[in-house]
Order: C-alpha cells, then structure tokens, then sequence
C-alpha cells in the first residue's frame, strides 16, 4: 500500500491525506478493539459478581478427589487440581509425541510409495491416501474405537501371545520391568553405549569426509545399544525383573497397560495424518530434480543410498514448511481424544475440572494457553531444524 | 580365402511393449520390485474379499428389523431403516420437504453457474449469494411468510452437516480474505491486530474453541442476551477457519509481482480500487486449491460439534449405534458415515483440481 | 476494524437469525412472560426423567417439573422449550441465562448452591449413587469391586463419591470417564468396565436401554445422598419462589388427595381449607407468588400431582418400576415434604 501511496499525487487537505487517514483509522481501530474487550471483560465481571459465581485460580491447590485413568507421573484423588492439569498435559504430549513418530515413518513410507517404480505399490499407496485424507479424523477415531477395539473379547478370554502378553477390550497388557538392586549399573552401561554412539558417529562423518568411505552408522549404534547392556546383565547379573500381567478377578493387573482409548487416538491421527504426510513428502521428493537422481546413480550409489544420501536430505528442504503445519494439527487433533474418554488436557481439565469447579474461564483460559504454547514450540522446534538443514548458499 | 560365418543369432529383446513387458517393466523389473508387488497382492488378497463379502455378498440389504439381518455380513437394513434420522435429524417428519426444496433451490441456482456461455454471470452470482441465504433461512427455520417455526434445535443429519459447512464457508472466505488484507497491511496496528487473531485461532484446536462457545461465550455477553447455540459454534467454525483461509490468501497476495500494485497505482487506483480490480482477482486464482482443501477441512470438522452436542451427521449415526435395538451395527454406522464424508470431500477436491486447470493462464511456467 | 466488522456480523447474525432476545436484568419472571415460553434445560437422554420419544416430544420427571412451571405460570403445560444439556453444560448454561430452570437430575451440593451461582429450589427425586453389573462376574455387593474397572460420567458428584467409596474401603479401581451416560452404558455392555456407577435411578433407567437387562443387576450398596432437583439462577427470587412452589404444589396435591382427574371438581366443591387454599377457592395466595389464582389447579389438571407423575415416570406405572422407598410422602415413611400453602 505504500508504495500506492507514494504513486497518488499528494493533496493538502487533512481529509484525504492518506497518512492522516491511516493514523485515523489505525487510532479507531485500536479503541473499537479495546472498546470491545473492555465490553467483554465488563461484561464478564457482571455476570460473575450478580451470579455469585466464584473467579481466580485458587481452586488448582484444593483436592481433586476423583480417579484418572491413565497418570503417567503418581496420581491419587487426594492430589490437587494443580496436580491433574500436569497429568493431562502429560497424557496430550504422550499421545501427540507417539502420534508425530508413528505418522512420520508411515507418511514417508506412503510418499515414497507413491513414486516407486511398481505400479501396484504406486496405486496402493495412491488408494491409502485419497480414501484416510478425505473422512475426519474424529470419524476414524470412533470406528477404532467402536468398531475395531469394543468387539475385541474381554479380559477373561483376551488373545494372549506365550501368556504374557494379552490384547483385549480393555487394552494391551505386556511384562514391564521393575528395578531391583543394581540398577544403576543398567543406567550405567545405556550411558556407556550412549557415549561410544556419539563418539562412532563423529569419527565415521570425520572419516567419510576425509576418505569418502561408507561406515554402517546405523546397524552398528543398534548393536551398540543392544550388547552392552546385554553385557552388563550378564556381568552383574539382571538388573530388574519381570512383572508379568496376571488374570485376576476383574482385570489382568501389573505390567504395563496401554489402555484402549490411547490406542484409538494414536492409530486414528496416526492414520489420518500419514496421508498428508505422504502427500507432503511426494511433493518434496518430486521437488528435487531428476538429474540428481541420475548423477546420484552414475557416481554408483545403489537406490536405497540415493534416496537416503541424495534425494531425502535436499526434498527435506521442501517438506519441512508443511510437515510442521501437519504436526500441529496432529497435537491440536490429539484434543479429539476427550470424545472417546481418553484423559487428556481436554477432557480432563476442560471437561472434569471444570465441571466440578463451576469456573469456566480459568480452565479454559488455562486450557488454551497451553494448546497455544505447545502450537508455539513445535513451530519454534521446526525452525529451528529447517534453519539447520538450509541451503546454505554461499 | 577366408569363408565368412555368421554368428547364431542374439535372442531376441526381451518385449518391452503389450501385457508381459508392462508387467515385467512396471511389477517385477528386481526381485525387490517382485518382492513388494508380492507382499501387495498379499495385502490385497487379505483386506479385499472379506471386505467385499462383508459389505455385498453376505450383507443384508432388505427388512426392517434388526431380526432381518443374518449377520453373516454386514447389515445395511439399519442404514435403510434409520436413513430419514440420518439425514434430516429431528426436523419433523412432515416438514422435510423443506429441507429436500432448499437443497434443490440451491443446486438448481448453483447450476447456471457452471455452464461456459452464461452472460452476466458475475451479476447472477453475487445476487444468488444475496438472495439464497435468505430463502434457505426461511425455508429451514421458517417462522415467517406462513411457515412454522423449526427451531435450530431439531435440525440435525447430514442437512445440520452441510448447513454448518456452508455457513462456515461463507462467512470464513470474506472473514479470511479481509485479515489477510490486514496483515498485509502497511499500518501497524492493523497489522498486529490480525496477526493475534490470526495465530491465535490457528494456535488452538476447534474443540476448545467449540467448548468455550457452549461454555464460556454466554458469560461474555451482557445479562439476558443469549445466542442459539449453532449459531454459537458456526461463529466459531467462521472465525476458525477464517484465520487458516487468510494464510492461504496471504501466500497467494506475496506471490503477486510488486509490478502489478505499482501499475495499479500508475493507473491512479486507491488502495480499495486496485485491491478488488487487480491483486485479489490475480492472487484467489492462484490459491484456490489451498481455499478448497481448507473447505474440505472445515467439512471435516464440522463432525467436531459433536463434542457440544449438536446432532450433526456423525453424532445422529453415533446415536443411532447407541440404540438397543440395533446393537452391534457400529461398523455398518460408521462406514456409512465414512462414504458420505469421502464422497463430499473427494468430490470437492477434484472439482478444486479441474478448476485449477481451467483458470491456469500460464502463470507458472 | 476487522474485529468491528465481525462483531457487526455478530449482531446482525443474531438479529437475522431472530434467536437473540434481550432479556431484562433480574426479572426472569417477565421475561419469560414476554417471549411466551419457559426455557427448560433437561437431559439429553435418560429415561423416565427426560427423554424424546420416536417423536421428538420430551417425557420425564424433569420434564414434568418443567411442565409445572409452565402451567402455573402460563395456564398451558405445553408452553415449554427443552434445551438438552451435557453434564459439562448445564450450570453455565443456566447461569449464562440460556435456560430459565434446570431440571436434569442435578444434584443438590453445598459448592454448587453457594460458589456456582445457583440456587436449588427443592428435592424431585432422593437418590444415591449405586453400581450396575454383569451377572456373570457373580459380584453380590461392592465391596467385591476390588480391582475393577468402572465406567462413569465425566464432571458428576458420582465421579467424586466412588473414589471418597474405594478410597474409605481401600479398594483399587480403574475409572473410566466419557461424556455421555449412552457411552457408559454401551461401554458396560461391551465389557469394557466392570461396573457402571451412578444415581441409582439412573442404573434402572439404563439398565432398560440396554439389549440385555436382565444379564445386570443393581448391587445393594447405596454409597451415597444424591437429592435431585431443579435449580435456577441466584439472585432472582421471584422466580425461585415460583419453581420452588410449582413443585411444593405437586407435593401438597398428593398429600390432599387431589389428582389430575378430580381437580376442577374439589376446585369448586372443596370444604378442606387446605384444599381451597392451594387451589385458589380461598384467599390470594396465586397473586404473592405473581402467578394467577388457578395456578396450582393448572398443575394438576395438566402435569398431575407428585405420586402421578412418579407413578407414571419412573414408578409401577413405567418400564422402570422403582419402589417410592425414600420418594414416598412423610406421612408414608418417606421424605417428600411440602411445607404448608398458607
């Protein structure tokens, strides 16, 4: 607009000097929106007073004194509101985090499905995207859940594999590991394998760069990180033992117990998403000329190493911007799970807490912030990784 | 003198054209290639037969009770018999054809829209925009010109689907297309404005949005003044999808050569004239994919009013699964709700995808 | 100007819409009178207090109240509008002024009466929290709930009374929270809890929708007081007294023998001062309330009196069969007590 601006003639009069008129109407603009909010808030401040309706944040430190499904850090009733909003931040963080890997690996998978050299994979992977990215998500999250999961026998006759791991309509139960004595040498030896990881990986890019020879990178921290734990078991004997789910009255109690309503949510958005993923690294993919393939191909690079050396590090340029969009609405999508009793921020702090403390506003004002937050970091998060991967450009 | 031979013949090439060279070419050209293309048909062979024996070979498709179904497969006689809820939720039975004649209205008039040779069309356009919304208001609620009051909570089905959709869609382009006008904005104070809009309603997810319509919204309001509650969530569902439509149009209005303003502006055009006449006709063009696949968005979420309660095309087959008389047809349910959801929303991307083509003038070279 | 723009459209959807109605501060009583209709916040689904037939038309106990008001406010029980509420909705829906009166089995709280804005005008139904299970599990008392996974409503005094239960008892659980009561029972039926728990009342009523109700049974543990009953907003006690009274006029036609069918006789012909005040035969007492002279004759003749409502409802005469037991009259050995018109 400037520059329309500076193209008409200047004119005297105050009425029509654009500038004038900017201030003018930037200055009105300003007041309405404070008018307005300050109608809100006035408003809002009536209503509570003539309602007698209780306001402030003081309700976080009284007892909650109801159950919560899944609690990823101690929970009991006797705990706090202020307590319960950390277990929904966790259990929404746990299905978004779960959610981004599962939909990330599948998406690329779909992506570069949608480019492979068979036609029938091409169409596969063609039919998987146009059939998930056209039905919500919530949709997908009820069938899982209602169709897929419910039917599933109960916990009396669930599918076991080698009776210790059991899938039923109440969830998966599977061994977990409880520590004994000696654990930290378990800790100890992950550190172990964690440093030769790091130190292998320096030493293999300082080499290739040096001498332009491949290192297995991979398969060797895998095998790192699975022999020397292995091997201190067997040093200082088994750090921790077994606690193997067990059938009792109602339920199959102890282990670890991925319950239902996680499940769904995960395998829904993960689903859903994996198709605009697919769909967004296609794209990135396609974005990168077909002569880097071919130069990739003539230097001897066999088709898996010029799709991982070649082509994925310069299409990531492209597929970084709308991957980000897509992981934010996987987290923002991860609120659907308060429709399927999954105790996440939603449901359990917009939904329980605010029900039992009448006070909307606080839980919902609390409530949005952190969705804005978490929006906020994933975008900073991104950024800061598509900085990192920029052409740099000399 | 040395007597020439010739060689055996070379085989033949392998047939690189017809049946056996396009399978050999395009299925099993490695054993990587032949690997996968096994592990496909396998997939295949595993979801399709069942799949289709499940929902035609063994389905039932005629009765009127649950009774009627074998459950051998799947059971479309619950669609069949709960089709009318599905579609029109509790709008009384004898007042449908009002919902049937506002859809007919609306396609009918839609309809010249489409044809090439239509003079005025601009004109019909914007005046079939003026006028339909009004005719359908009355048609759907009623209340007035002789017709009897529906209140906008009976409405539900598939019809509260579209309505909240087509509302939404409606109400979220201008809205969408102002604040990005805005945060392209030279003055600053309009710039941050949009811009806290903008980022938060993207920042936050639609479910709490339409919780806090449901919850929060009346105790903003003065005392006593109370607003339906679907009007409510479509306020919610416009500024929503407002706020990711003026993203879209923000990256159509960069794409925009500063060229085209300054010749605007040579033309002796105010800021309203050149951005009406020549930046926005210029930059909707080039984003109308990203329009209509934030469109095919929205109609996804419009299932999200369920969370509030309302009885939209999703909760009313939800409901329905919850009937005791009809346990056991939650697969048959949301399937169901599944082709109708795909079928609206595929539809509108490829229709988003032959327009794109119709209007390319060669911009992109 | 954008935010000017869209609270325009705002208002001008509003008025387009015609939905918007200013109401005035305070007088619930004409505003009601004004736009015609009382606004009745119910349940979305529970039957014998409030649910919709196959037709759309509401029924219930809930409903009934509502109906009361109507009829002692307008002469006409029709007179009413339903809006079908969540658990999650229905204070701030009545506190915003969205409905007028809320009769959705709430329950009846000191926080809720005092920090929520709300004031209970009297006890509908006296319940108490109960558990419903499969008969297969062979559970005969909730003690045996060791372990369990139960289902409840999300954002209920239920949620708060079974962990105060199996806390005291020190009995482990896992609960399961949805939204809806159609959820907790279609989860109870899969199998994916153990136990349902909630208002006794409730466990009837959704023991009956589901495909198999005699495979559960309610166990005899009643863990805690549930007093159901409407509420409205505070601070509007014109209003209060008349929702308050429409059903102490219920209470009090039972207690005096007049129902739905002989009303208009005993209206004429009542010798019982009681009667003849209650009825409006003698003094003003319709006026102190600012409701006409006939408004708990209207009750009756077109709602009924307690017992028939209860009767009809929730009691012998309904699918759900639930004795009186507490909700029998005091002079019954129950507790529903009016106190005198006079």
């Amino acid at each position: 607009m400037r520059s329309i601006a500076r193209g008409t003639v200047p004119r005297r009069s105050p009425f029509t000097d654009p500038r004038i008129r900017a201030w003018v109407f930037q200055v009105l603009a300003v007041l309405a929106v404070v008018a307005f909010g300050w109608y809100l808030f006035h408003n809002t401040q009536t209503n509570l007073a003539h309602r007698g309706i209780t306001s402030g944040f003081g309700f976080l430190n009284n007892a909650a004194g109801f159950g919560i499904s899944q609690h990823l850090i101690d929970y009991s009733e006797s705990d706090t509101y202020g307590r319960v909003f950390w277990v929904g931040l966790l259990n929404t963080l746990l299905v978004s985090v779960i959610g981004i890997v599962l939909a990330t690996i599948m998406g690329f998978i779909l992506g570069v499905g949608r480019l492979s050299s068979n036609w029938l994979i091409r169409q596969l992977a063609t039919l998987y995207i146009e059939i998930f990215r056209n039905i919500p998500p919530l949709l997908l999250i009820f069938f899982v859940y209602f169709a897929v999961i419910s039917p599933l026998p109960g916990p009396r006759n669930s599918l076991s594999l080698w009776d210790v791991v059991f899938v039923n309509n109440r969830g998966v139960q599977m061994p977990a590991p409880s520590a004994v004595d000696g654990f930290w040498a378990f800790w100890l030896a992950l550190l172990v394998a964690l440093v030769a990881v790091v130190v292998l990986n320096r030493w293999a890019r300082a080499r290739r760069h040096a001498t332009g020879r491949m290192f297995p990178v991979f398969w060797t921290s895998l095998g790192l990180f699975l022999a020397i734990p292995w091997l201190m078991t067997f040093i200082a004997g088994a750090p921790f033992t077994w606690e193997v789910p067990e059938l009792q009255r109602f339920n199959i109690r102890g282990g670890w117990v991925v319950i239902p309503e996680l499940v769904s949510i995960v395998v829904a958005l993960s689903v859903y998403t994996a198709a605009f993923i697919g769909e967004t690294v296609r794209s990135g993919i396609q974005s990168v000329s077909h002569g880097q393939t071919e130069a990739a191909a003539s230097l001897g690079l066999r088709p898996g190493q010029v799709l991982r050396l070649v082509i994925v590090p310069q299409a990531l340029r492209v597929i970084v911007p709308p991957l980000t969009s897509q992981y934010l609405n996987l987290a923002k999508n991860s609120s659907l799970a308060a429709a399927i009793g999954y105790p996440d921020m939603v449901s359990l702090f917009a939904g329980t807490v605010l029900n039992q403390t009448g006070q909307a506003i606080e839980t919902m004002a609390i409530t949005m912030s952190v969705y804005l937050a978490i929006s906020i970091s994933i975008s900073l998060l991104m950024n800061w990784y598509n900085k990192r991967i920029a052409l740099i450009e000399r | 003198m040395t007597i020439h031979t010739f060689k055996p013949d070379l085989p033949p090439p392998t047939i690189s054209i017809g049946a056996l060279g396009w399978l050999r070419a395009n299925l099993f050209s490695s054993w990587i290639n032949t690997l996968l293309t096994l592990v496909g048909l396998y997939l295949l062979w595993l979801i399709v037969p069942p799949v289709l024996e499940w929902a035609i070979f063994k389905a039932d498709w005629t009765g009127e009770t649950r009774a009627d179904c074998s459950r051998e497969g799947a059971c479309w006689v619950f669609i069949q018999t709960r089709f009318g809820q599905f579609m029109y939720g509790f709008y009384p039975t004898e007042l449908r054809w009002r919902v049937d004649a506002a859809a007919w209205l609306a396609i009918i008039g839609a309809a010249p829209l489409f044809l090439r040779q239509m003079p005025h069309k601009l004109r019909y356009g914007l005046g079939y925009l003026l006028v339909y919304p009004l005719l359908a208001y009355w048609l759907l609620h009623g209340g007035f010109f002789g017709l009897q009051t529906v209140p906008t909570s009976q409405w539900g089905g598939l019809m509260l689907t579209v309505v909240i959709a087509a509302v939404g869609i409606a109400g979220a382009l201008p809205l969408g297309i102002l604040l990005a006008l805005g945060r392209r904005s030279d003055m600053p104070a309009i710039r941050v404005l949009c811009v806290t809009f903008i980022e938060f309603w993207r920042g936050v997810p639609l479910i709490t949005v339409l919780f806090m319509s449901s919850v929060m919204l009346p105790l903003f309001l003065p005392e006593g003044m109370n607003l339906d509650k679907l009007l409510r969530a479509m306020l919610m569902v416009v500024f929503f999808e407002a706020a990711y439509i003026a993203e879209v149009v923000r990256g159509g209005l960069q794409a925009i050569p500063k060229g085209q303003y300054e010749a605007a502006a040579a033309m002796g055009l105010g800021y309203w004239r050149s951005t009406l006449l020549v930046i926005l006709p210029q930059a909707l063009k080039l984003v109308i994919p990203g329009i209509v696949n934030t469109f095919i968005a929205l109609f996804k979420d419009t299932s999200l009013v369920i969370i509030i309660g309302l009885f939209d095309f999703l909760n009313s087959i939800k409901r329905a699964t919850a009937d005791p008389a009809w346990l056991g047809m939650s697969t048959e349910g949301y399937v169901f709700a599944a082709l109708v959801y795909w079928m609206f929303c595929f539809g509108m991307s490829r229709y988003s995808m032959r327009l794109e083509r119709k209007l390319d003038t060669g911009h992109k070279r | 100007m954008i935010r000017v723009k869209s609270t325009l459209a705002v208002l001008g959807a509003a008025s387009l819409l015609g939905i918007s109605g200013l109401v005035q501060a305070g007088a619930t009583l004409d505003a009601v009178q004004k736009k015609g209709f009382v606004q009745c916040g119910i349940s979305d689904g529970l039957p014998g207090f409030s649910f919709a037939d196959a037709k759309g038309n509401y029924q219930g106990i809930d409903v009934d109240v509502c109906r009361a008001v109507a009829a002692a406010v307008f002469g006409d029980a029709g007179k009413v509008k339903y809006s079908p509420l969540t658990a999650k909705e229905r204070f701030t829906a009545l506190q915003s002024g969205e409905v007028d009166v809320l009769s959705r089995n709430t329950t009846w709280t000191s926080s809720r009466d005092a920090a929520m804005g709300l004031n209970f005008t009297g006890v509908t139904y006296y319940d108490g929290q109960g558990f419903l299970v499969n008969k297969e599990l062979g559970v005969g008392s909730a003690k045996e709930l060791d372990g369990a996974t139960v289902c409840i409503q999300a954002g209920t005094t239920t949620e708060l009374n079974l962990s105060d239960y199996f806390r005291s008892n020190s009995l482990k659980y896992t609960p399961i929270t949805y939204d809806t009561s159609d959820e907790s029972a279609k989860s109870l039926e899969s199998g994916r809890c153990d136990v349902l728990t909630s208002d006794q009342s409730q466990l009837y009523a959704q023991r009956i929708k589901l495909a198999n109700p005699d495979q559960y049974v309610v166990l005899p543990e009643v863990i805690s007081k549930e007093p159901l009953g409407p509420a409205v907003r505070q601070g509007d006690e014109e209003w209060f007294d008349i929702v308050r009274w429409s059903l102490f006029a219920m209470l009090n036609a039972e207690e005096l023998g007049i129902t739905s069918a002989n009303v208009e006789d005993m209206a004429k012909s009542t010798k019982n001062p009681d009667v003849a005040r209650l009825l409006g035969a003698e003094g003003e007492y319709g006026k102190d309330l600012k409701l006409p002279k006939d408004w708990a004759v209207q009750i009756v003749k077109q709602v009924g009196n307690y017992g028939e409502i209860f009767d009809r409802n929730v009691g012998a005469g309904s699918e759900l069969k639930i004795e009186r037991g507490l909700n029998a009259l005091w002079n019954n050995g129950g507790l529903q007590y009016a106190p005198p018109v006079r």
